[in-house]
């Protein structure tokens, strides 16, 4: 039933359709009137990878504009933007934090979903605890490391377990992604419960294993300009620009699926 | 001296640079519900976590700090110099680095990690890590306020008790001990505090579980996400445990400092 993987992404990319503009390089946004000005985006950790690649291409196909990303887990960022931090734009990796900025007032507009992303389960590389499903998680000797219940990625590991009918009892729980992805690269743990994009953006350092349950905890990615911005409009070609056809090629090409 | 009046007035800026944050987060806190926050069950279990390896870690410093002290202070080698510097180092070292390098050491893979493996000693998340990490931080603490004292104090008396014919163990046990006691007990309580305090090295090196690794800092960085009443009041807990600690510090210090004096 389960498959290894080495990048996940390659799986992912299959059976999605990519719209329009099929190239994996992003076109111009194709706004008329020249764009000027600098944004500051909040972005999930998550999206550190794709976001820069993003900037970069918003920059050179935007002359004038600056963009400077600043990365962090949603609910840091939020609790930043509400306590005056001066962001223009907010994407974040689920939408219960975005949920906090809207009924702050501090949303520019409708948030847009423009990525999702589903756990899969990363294991050293040559998976020494010989893991192929979630059920193998419950194994007393297999040493399991999670996210905590508090984080959107614990909350879908819960809701994942839940869904398969299985305890998991994790050796830790982390407060971030980044952090159980850290205990399995290191060899300290013998599987992490962490996203597809994690695993795809590890490279060699972990291999990923699906598994069927994950569908049951999709995360939305939603994004948004941030009220009093001083550029909202390259605040809002930008978000355009993510939510848009160039955008959608560099998530699926990291693994991210479509909202 | 007379201290002249500016200085008082930028000493002022600087006591109220560290304080109007603390007064600022005691503001945030939710005094109705405050109780409530800081007893529930993982809350406590976190708090009484912290005290628990805290304790252990100072008991760990006192062990092999004082001989530390002792050989930094007491004798002239070469490369001195070069290995109090390095002993001095997770003084200066961010914690995250601490627990990287830990981890390194007795991880699974790591260096000593696999001999322990092989004796059937887990280390890696267990409270054995959160203590060894808590040592690690808090070793210099010790080691720097007993070396300080240990010169300041002078070896004249020891010299005496020597010519008198007391072996080196009874000099250390009936002289140089009982003067440098103050100075072990407020660098024991600094060390104390440190370990209460310790959050990268165990995050790190560690992990977080409740009751098993969940120490109150990695809780109240956890909390932060979801329920940021819980957080500042835990927060605000860690603050009157400090200030407590910090203000014992200076009681036990005191007489060293008079004695010292007295004394050369």
């Amino acid at each position: 039933m389960a498959r290894v993987t080495r990048s996940l992404a390659t799986a992912f990319v299959i059976g999605l359709t990519l719209t329009g503009c099929g190239s994996a390089t992003p076109s111009p946004t194709g706004s008329a009137a020249a764009l000027g000005g600098d944004i500051t985006v909040y972005a999930a950790a998550s999206l550190q990878g794709t976001f820069t690649e993003l900037a970069a291409s918003f920059e050179a196909a935007n002359p004038g504009t600056t963009v400077v990303l600043n990365f962090a887990g949603s609910s840091a960022l939020v609790t930043q933007i509400i306590e005056g931090a001066p962001a223009d734009v907010f994407a974040s990796a689920d939408t219960d934090n975005m949920a906090r900025l809207t009924d702050a007032a501090l949303g520019d507009g409708e948030p847009v979903d423009f990525a999702t992303n589903v756990l899969t389960i990363a294991v050293p590389p040559g998976n020494p605890a010989g893991i192929t499903d979630l059920t193998d998680l419950t194994r007393p000797d297999v040493r399991l490391v999670a996210c905590a219940p508090e984080v959107p990625c614990g909350a879908a590991a819960e809701t994942v377990a839940a869904s398969a009918g299985v305890t998991l009892s994790p050796v830790s729980e982390e407060s971030s992604v980044t952090d159980v992805l850290g205990k399995v690269t290191s060899g300290e743990a013998d599987a992490g419960l962490v996203y597809v994009t994690d695993v795809a953006a590890a490279g060699a350092a972990v291999e990923g294993i699906e598994f069927a349950e994950a569908a049951s905890a999709v995360n939305t990615y939603p994004i948004v300009p941030v009220t009093g911005s001083a550029s909202a409009d390259v605040a809002r070609a930008f978000v355009d620009y993510v939510t848009g056809s160039g955008g959608a090629a560099v998530l699926r090409a990291a693994g991210f699926g479509a909202a | 001296m007379t201290v002249p009046r500016w200085v008082f007035a930028v000493a002022g800026l600087g006591a109220v640079f560290v304080l109007l944050p603390l007064v600022a987060m005691a503001l945030r806190v939710n005094w109705t519900e405050f109780v409530p926050l800081i007893s529930s069950e993982s809350s406590v279990a976190a708090l009484l976590l912290s005290l628990r390896t805290s304790l252990a870690a100072t008991a760990l410093c006192v062990v092999f700090g004082v001989p530390m002290a002792l050989v930094l202070a007491r004798t002239d080698f070469w490369g001195q110099k070069v290995l109090r510097s390095l002993v001095l180092l997770p003084l200066v070292l961010p914690p995250v680095v601490g627990g990287i390098a830990l981890l390194y050491t007795f991880g699974r893979r790591g260096l000593l990690g696999q001999t322990f493996g092989l004796l059937g000693i887990e280390i890696a998340f267990s409270t054995t890590a959160v203590v060894i990490a808590q040592t690690f931080v808090a070793l210099p603490f010790l080691v720097l306020s007993l070396e300080g004292a240990l010169r300041t104090v002078g070896s004249r008396y020891e010299a005496v008790g020597a010519t008198l014919g007391a072996s080196p163990t009874t000099v250390l046990r009936r002289i140089t001990l009982p003067l440098v006691l103050p100075a072990v007990l407020s660098g024991a309580v600094l060390s104390f505090a440190r370990a209460l305090g310790e959050f990268g090295a165990t995050l790190t090196f560690a992990g977080s579980l409740q009751g098993t690794t969940r120490t109150l800092p990695l809780e109240i960085y956890l909390q932060r996400e979801t329920d940021p009443d819980t957080a500042v009041a835990l927060s605000l807990v860690l603050v009157v445990v400090a200030v407590v600690i910090v203000s014992l510090a200076h009681r036990t210090g005191e007489p060293s400092r008079r004695r010292a004096r007295a004394l050369s």
